[in-house]
């Protein structure tokens, strides 16, 4: 299987790609080439960094033909600050709108005396019903760096709670997203790749 | 519910796990791929390999070092070791770690941590501290100094305050080591530990002096630390990591379980 990963130059894309081709995909990285977009059959936007840096997407007119790939079915995962973008915007960069797919934004995390960025291994809190985190059972720990985060809704797939309950995955139907690193979650995260290499229109795998 | 981090460190030289007291007298521990691959199976929640050789000519030794350890590592994997420059540090990351781990460098040009953070995120920037204390300090704590060489030279800056400024400049993470301690399985230095952790909002990864379980429960607990460093206690099949946490749970400390 092939997927078309997006390069917006914020950190690198190395334990991403190594991840996916361990699971057998075959990668395709574009940073502008909107023909390798219109021809994805599956898009990863990964993401490590300032929600800041998605205005590269913007420049580059990705985004509008990320938007249509997505209204054609093709399955997209967006990973950390790339699931973030799935949403309204992040109060990180206020002034950059996201592709608001989800309407909600995404806020820091609130006061506390906990630090953030959160970061290590948490547990997740899986919804029934979910794809992309089939086979996850309860509890199951993945690693998470971040210190924006999306809120609960009616698409989050799983949640992880730190300071509060916060989304660690959407999904509504072809469009998923996980807070955490999959490509650094051990089996877990290896698992919820293997789901959405698997995924497919319509059906149940 | 978040969890304490049990981090295997590898000392590598010349492309081998080495394993030393107080940084001198290093001994063969075996394959740094093999060893990293072994602990993140036996439940290590993150690997870092720190080159101690650092030398230019080593510089193609420790990249492919990394990309052979990396390959089918998929925890997170944090390298240092001679890393100058924020293209020093591209080259670890393209290699395939996920964060790097700057010391001396970063005492010498501060900037450098901006730099690394600005390009890769702060979440990929660790600001490594060798810390000892200074016994005829009015504070031995609060007056700890940093040390470079190895251990061997003072940096003349105080602990607390350069994990502070590292913070400030968009560190990620920071790496405590108690060159008092270090190599000595007498235990972490749980108050100077506590002192970073509760002057920066970052977290602090504790090293140096684990011997017992008992240790780690200490750091995390009196010592504040989110995630401690054992070396020498991993080496030579002496515990793993998920024994380690396992006796961990027992005693209340969350950690990854199973893993």
């Amino acid at each position: 299987m092939r997927v078309t990963v997006i390069d917006y130059k914020a950190g690198n894309l190395t334990s991403v790609l190594k991840a996916l081709r361990h699971l057998g995909a075959e990668t395709i990285v574009t940073d502008g080439d909107l023909a390798l977009v219109e021809a994805a059959e599956r898009i990863v936007l990964p993401g490590v960094g300032h929600f800041q840096a998605t205005d590269r997407l913007d420049a580059t007119s990705l985004t509008p033909a990320i938007r249509a790939a997505i209204a054609r079915g093709v399955p997209f995962l967006g990973i950390c600050v790339g699931m973030q973008w799935l949403y309204a915007g992040s109060s990180e960069a206020p002034a950059q709108p996201g592709l608001g797919h989800f309407a909600e934004p995404c806020t820091h995390f609130s006061e506390s005396t906990e630090k953030v960025p959160h970061v290590g291994w948490n547990s997740l809190e899986v919804r029934t019903g979910s794809r992309l985190l089939a086979g996850v059972e309860a509890g199951e720990y993945v690693y998470f760096t971040h210190s924006y985060k999306a809120p609960v809704t009616a698409d989050t797939a799983a949640t992880s709670y730190y300071i509060e309950p916060f989304a660690a995955a959407v999904e509504r139907g072809n469009v998923m997203g996980v807070q955490f690193h999959p490509e650094k979650s051990g089996a877990t995260g290896l698992k919820i790749l293997s789901n959405f290499l698997a995924w497919k229109a319509g059906g149940a795998e | 519910m978040i969890t304490k981090r049990i981090i295997a460190c590898l000392d590598v030289h010349d492309g081998r796990v080495v394993k030393g007291v107080q940084f001198v007298d290093l001994i063969d521990a075996g394959d740094p791929a093999t060893q990293a691959a072994r602990h993140a199976r036996e439940g290590a929640d993150e690997i870092v390999l720190l080159d101690i050789t650092a030398t230019h000519e080593g510089r193609q030794t420790l990249l492919d070092t990394v990309r052979r350890t990396a390959r089918e590592l998929f925890v997170p994997f944090c390298v240092g070791g001679g890393i100058r420059t924020a293209d020093d540090a591209a080259q670890v990351f393209d290699a395939g770690a996920d964060k790097v781990s700057v010391n001396s460098a970063a005492l010498k040009d501060p900037m450098l941590i901006d730099a690394i953070g600005r390009s890769f995120g702060a979440q990929a920037v660790v600001v490594a501290i060798d810390a000892r204390r200074d016994p005829d300090a009015a504070d031995p704590v609060r007056d700890a100094q940093v040390f470079v060489q190895g251990g061997r030279k003072p940096a003349g800056r105080r602990v607390v305050e350069w994990a502070r400024e590292a913070e400030d400049r968009g560190a990620g993470e920071i790496l405590l080591t108690s060159m008092n301690s270090d190599g000595m399985r007498t235990g972490f230095d749980c108050e100077l530990t506590a002192a970073v952790s509760e002057s920066v909002g970052i977290p602090v990864i504790a090293s140096g002096g684990a011997g017992t379980v008992e240790h780690f429960v200490d750091v995390f607990g009196r010592g504040k630390a989110d995630a401690a460093l054992a070396a020498s206690i991993f080496h030579f099949g002496v515990s793993s990591a998920r024994s380690l946490k396992e006796e961990l749970a027992r005693a209340g400390v969350s950690v990854r379980l199973p893993c």
